[in-house]
């Protein structure tokens, strides 16, 4: 199989103005919708309860809604989770009242709610182990569970979130010095941008759909920085060979060579992450729901920026030969022998 | 030119082996078991202990796979649940008799790795399940060192109180300001006189001198290196305590640990009472001092022959069985006693040192007095319940800091009899910031999920890899498996918590891993395509693609180690996967599937083409439609 015949060289610094046009309106969106709707930051950086009941039938979320609501805890949030029967209620932080208690009394007034009583029983899983659980129970009938709950204190919140731009901090930075050790500084400014405009679009989406912005989020959009940085580490390569190889080609014409020479393994390699990911999208559950959206939007968009705009970046700050190949001509080799200053 | 040397092949044999060996115990999946722990403080479990259980649960008539001793609790492991009720019945029967409400020893159930007794003598242990996988209670502490610096500086300020009447030194007042000691003065050469031996006593605290006339201010405040001091002795004691009230929940396997320099994270898995959690880590235990009656009375008690005084109580001693009368009368509370180390006497025999606050040296000072010859009951109440943890004859007037000594005690009692004293009380108080529970189906659930996002995962790229590259892909495929075993063998072995994360992060390095096998069969095919003969053309392939390889290599690694040093919890645990995942897939893609292709096609002299499935070229016309043709010859 071989998905790529391509015969000549695709000119798509003909295109250039018109990609990058299309990436800066992308940006701008993406930026427009992050400071007027802004992210719907999840409650382990705003601090607040988060709490999972799963219903024994399918749940009537109004009525939940209603039963959180009069406790007073103002802007609550119920939705479903996975299932109609799962339900999961996010609470803020409340001033004053004790944090460590606010799972318990939803739960309680929820049970009430079906007209049940909290009690405490003990009991012994399948595989034999001890559990001791507080359980909602209507005569012998358990009409709801908690599943889950997460109580954030406003300190840890606000702690993480620090540390959640200092990781970001960290990442860019190392990866600018790595490629500008690689490179030259014109390679790393265009890599990065290119790979910064990625991140900034994945926070666009979730800023867009409000979808929940947590931690894994995070972390998935700093795996995927470092991810596809790559690509650009990658056609940078190929234009400094090219530069060699090919002395009488201008600059858009190598740039074009290198991305058209590289453009089937860059689709191949983020084709088969993708398709881990797609995995994780599929099989995962709610939980890696929105780790492997991030991911997925990472992995398109990095192929986008890779291609089009990291490349067409470093043409815009005036890349020239002189600023790759500072060897003289008796290293730069033969000009027909394909194995000179070759990279992938 | 594609050949490994032997010694290369055997490396990766043994490499081979190795992953095997230690991803193994994985796969047995959990026996039931039973667990045996102290309930009390004062009780050890050891190997006379576990040969009582032995017996019980022979004498049941039960067989089990073992009974080990481990690190403070014993385990015994079953082959089903039946047999492991029925022991679990006849250990709690024969340990604790008949009292159920306040047991000595906690008899739970629990779950043990099924793998064999081999696996576990190579120290090939299963991976720790995170708590979002195996359901249970997270609590994230705050420990509130402010206090803690704040009872510091008042034990010092009644220790500069003692030391300067030792030494007569005339001054007008020792109080505690904030975490300071403020020492007022009427005359210039008594400040002088008292900062140069406090200079030399007391190393934890600065002294400066202020003020003028007879105004004279001396200020003690606490040296950086004591802050942190004060404050990890402080985080310390919190986590011994907690581990005491924690065992009482009859928790399987608690993870206590300090994180940061102030915080502590107590995880119970199992647990799924939070609210009865809470109550037992936030709950008190107290410390009594006592005195021990002597009449005669007392004494007709202690033969059996008389009742208990009025105003007494009875209590066992230490070793639980002989009796002890004690006064009701409190004379100092735990709330009193500000330290409690293991140390040395005069004549080089281990004793405990106890220091009081200023109100406890007060009171026990006037007792101590009154009462030389006469024994001190210490005695620690839990659950209502009170121990003696040891009753000392008091040997003369005892101040803010005292010994006790003698019997014929060994450091590891001191320090044993320390730890009780302390156990009672925290040393600062704490306060939950973060809490978290996960119902035990929520983590099966998660469990299995993200086994089935890995395995689909890995199947679509296998077959991917197959059905574009052919024999190649197959190598690719057989090399991805290779990095799978070895990553989960190096998480084995640093025995390391997985969670959901950690699966999420094994899935992305296996989506990540599979790129340098696409580079260098992309390589190998474009060297094909480039007119070089096949061995050339594998030997190329591998050396040139090494290079990007290692790039795209070096970025991800950048930022999951930016996440490693920032993120903390469940994403230290993706950051830590992240980051041994990227190192093992150097190992197998590189270096295993290149073993894998010098085997099949290294050997061959005249190889006249590879299967790397369509080596495609600019200006041919007649392509292979047949995949059987897809090997391509190459020149």
């Amino acid at each position: 199989m071989e998905f790529f015949r391509i015969k000549r060289d695709i000119p798509f610094m003909k295109h250039a103005l018109i990609l990058n046009a299309v990436s800066f309106l992308t940006f701008v969106a993406a930026v427009f919708f992050l400071v007027t709707k802004g992210l719907h930051f999840s409650i382990e950086f705003t601090g607040g309860t988060v709490v999972e009941v799963q219903y024994a039938q399918a749940a009537d979320i109004n009525k939940t809604r209603h039963t959180v609501e009069q406790m007073g805890f103002g802007e609550i949030q119920v939705t479903n989770f996975g299932t109609s029967r799962d339900v999961m209620i996010r609470l803020p932080i409340k001033p004053g009242a004790k944090q460590d208690q606010v799972a318990d009394q939803v739960f309680a007034e929820l049970c009430k709610a079906e007209r049940g009583n909290v009690v405490s029983h003990k009991e012994v899983t399948p595989q034999g182990e001890s559990v001791d659980r507080r359980a909602c129970a209507v005569g012998d009938a358990e009409p709801l569970k908690m599943t889950r709950s997460e109580v954030v204190g406003p300190s840890v919140g606000a702690e993480l979130a620090h540390d959640a731009a200092m990781a970001l901090g960290f990442t860019v930075i190392g990866i600018m010095l790595y490629l500008a050790f690689r490179f030259e500084w014109k390679f790393a400014v265009a890599g990065i941008i290119a790979n910064l405009h990625d991140v900034v679009i994945i926070l666009g989406f979730f800023a867009y759909f409000q979808w929940e912005f947590s931690l894994a989020v995070l972390a998935a959009i700093l795996a995927v920085l470092g991810y596809s940085v790559n690509e650009s580490v990658v056609i940078f390569d190929r234009i400094r060979e090219a530069f060699r190889k090919y002395r009488k080609l201008n600059t858009h014409e190598i740039i074009d060579h290198a991305i058209t020479s590289t453009i089937s393994r860059t689709i191949i390699t983020h084709g088969s992450t993708q398709m881990m990911v797609l995995s994780m999208l599929l099989f995962g559950g709610p939980t890696l729901h929105y780790f492997a959206v991030a991911l997925t939007i990472g992995i398109l968009f990095g192929i986008y920026s890779s291609v089009f705009v990291a490349a067409a970046i470093a043409m815009w700050l005036g890349v020239k030969r002189e600023d790759l190949v500072k060897a003289g001509p008796a290293k730069a080799g033969d000009p027909d022998d394909p194995n000179a200053g070759a990279v992938v | 030119m594609n050949r490994y040397p032997l010694w290369k092949y055997a490396l990766l044999v043994v490499a081979l082996l190795v992953g095997l060996i230690y991803t193994l115990p994985n796969l047995f999946g959990e026996a039931p078991a039973v667990q045996v722990s102290s309930a009390k403080v004062v009780v050890k479990i050891d190997d006379a202990v576990r040969q009582r259980v032995e017996q019980a649960i022979t004498q049941a008539g039960v067989t089990p796979d073992f009974v080990h001793l481990e690190g403070g609790s014993i385990r015994a492991r079953f082959h089903d649940t039946d047999a492991q009720i029925k022991a679990k019945d006849a250990i709690a029967k024969a340990l604790n008799g008949n009292e159920t409400s306040d047991p000595t020893y906690i008899v739970a159930l629990n779950l043990l790795s099924r793998s064999p007794a081999w696996l576990t003598a190579l120290h090939a242990f299963p991976m720790y399940l995170g708590l979002d996988l195996r359901g249970g209670v997270h609590f994230l502490m705050q420990v509130d060192m402010k206090s803690a610096l704040t009872k510091k500086a008042e034990s010092m300020a009644s220790d500069v109180r003692t030391m300067l009447r030792d030494k007569t030194i005339r001054h007008a007042g020792v109080s505690r300001e904030g975490n300071d000691v403020v020492i007022n003065f009427r005359d210039e050469a008594i400040r002088t006189q008292a900062q140069n031996l406090l200079r030399d006593q007391v190393t934890d605290f600065a002294w400066t001198p202020s003020g003028a006339g007879t105004e004279l201010r001396l200020t003690g405040s606490l040296t950086p290196q004591a802050v942190i001091a004060v404050q990890d002795a402080a985080v310390k004691q919190n986590i011994t305590t907690l581990h005491n009230r924690v065992n009482e929940l009859g928790v399987a396997e608690p993870v206590i640990l300090q994180q940061g320099r102030d915080r502590v994270v107590v995880q119970l898995p199992g647990v799924q009472d939070t609210a009865k959690a809470k109550d037992i880590i936030g709950r008190t235990a107290t410390l009594e001092m006592r005195m021990v009656d002597d009449s005669a009375e007392a004494n007709a008690a202690l033969a059996g022959t008389g009742p208990v005084p009025f105003g007494t109580e009875r209590f066992t001693e230490k070793d639980g069985v002989t009796p002890i009368i004690v006064k009701r009368q409190v004379v100092v509370t735990g709330d009193n006693l500000n330290d409690a180390q293991p140390s040395f006497d005069e004549n080089h025999q281990p004793s405990v040192t106890l220091k009081l606050d200023a109100k406890g040296a007060r009171v026990i000072k006037d007792v101590s007095r009154e009462n030389i010859g006469k024994r001190l009951a210490i005695l620690l109440f839990e659950k209502g319940k009170g121990q003696v943890v040891t009753a000392p004859v008091i040997r003369g007037e005892l101040g803010n800091s005292f010994s006790i000594t003698g019997g014929a005690m060994s450091t590891q009692e001191a320090s044993d009899t320390a730890l009780l004293l302390r156990a009672g009380s925290l040393a600062a108080p704490m306060e939950i910031i973060e809490e978290r529970t996960i119902g035990p189906s929520l983590g099966k659930d998660n469990i299995d999920k993200g086994i089935a996002s890995v395995t689909w995962g890995f199947v679509a790229v296998a077959i991917f890899m197959c059905l574009y590259y052919m024999m190649f892909g197959v190598f690719s495929a057989v090399a991805l498996g290779f990095n799978l075993l070895l990553l989960l063998a190096v998480l084995s072995m640093l025995q390391a918590t997985l969670s959901l994360p950690g699966i999420a992060a094994i899935a992305l390095v296996l989506g990540m891993a599979i790129d340098a096998n696409v580079l260098i069969n992309e390589r190998v095919r474009e060297e094909l395509r480039a007119g070089l003969a096949p061995q050339q053309a594998i030997h190329a392939g591998y050396e040139r693609a090494w290079a990007t390889i290692l790039d795209s290599n070096v970025t991800t690694l950048i930022a999951g180690l930016a996440l490693l040093a920032f993120g903390s919890g469940p994403i230290k645990g993706f950051a830590v996967v992240h980051c041994l995942g990227i190192i093992t897939s150097m190992i197998s893609s590189v270096m295993f599937s290149r073993a894998l292709v010098n085997l099949w096609y290294g050997g061959r002299k005249r190889l006249k083409s590879v299967a790397i499935g369509t080596v495609w070229k600019p200006g041919t016309t007649a392509l292979p439609t047949d995949p059987a043709a897809e090997a391509v010859e190459a020149k």
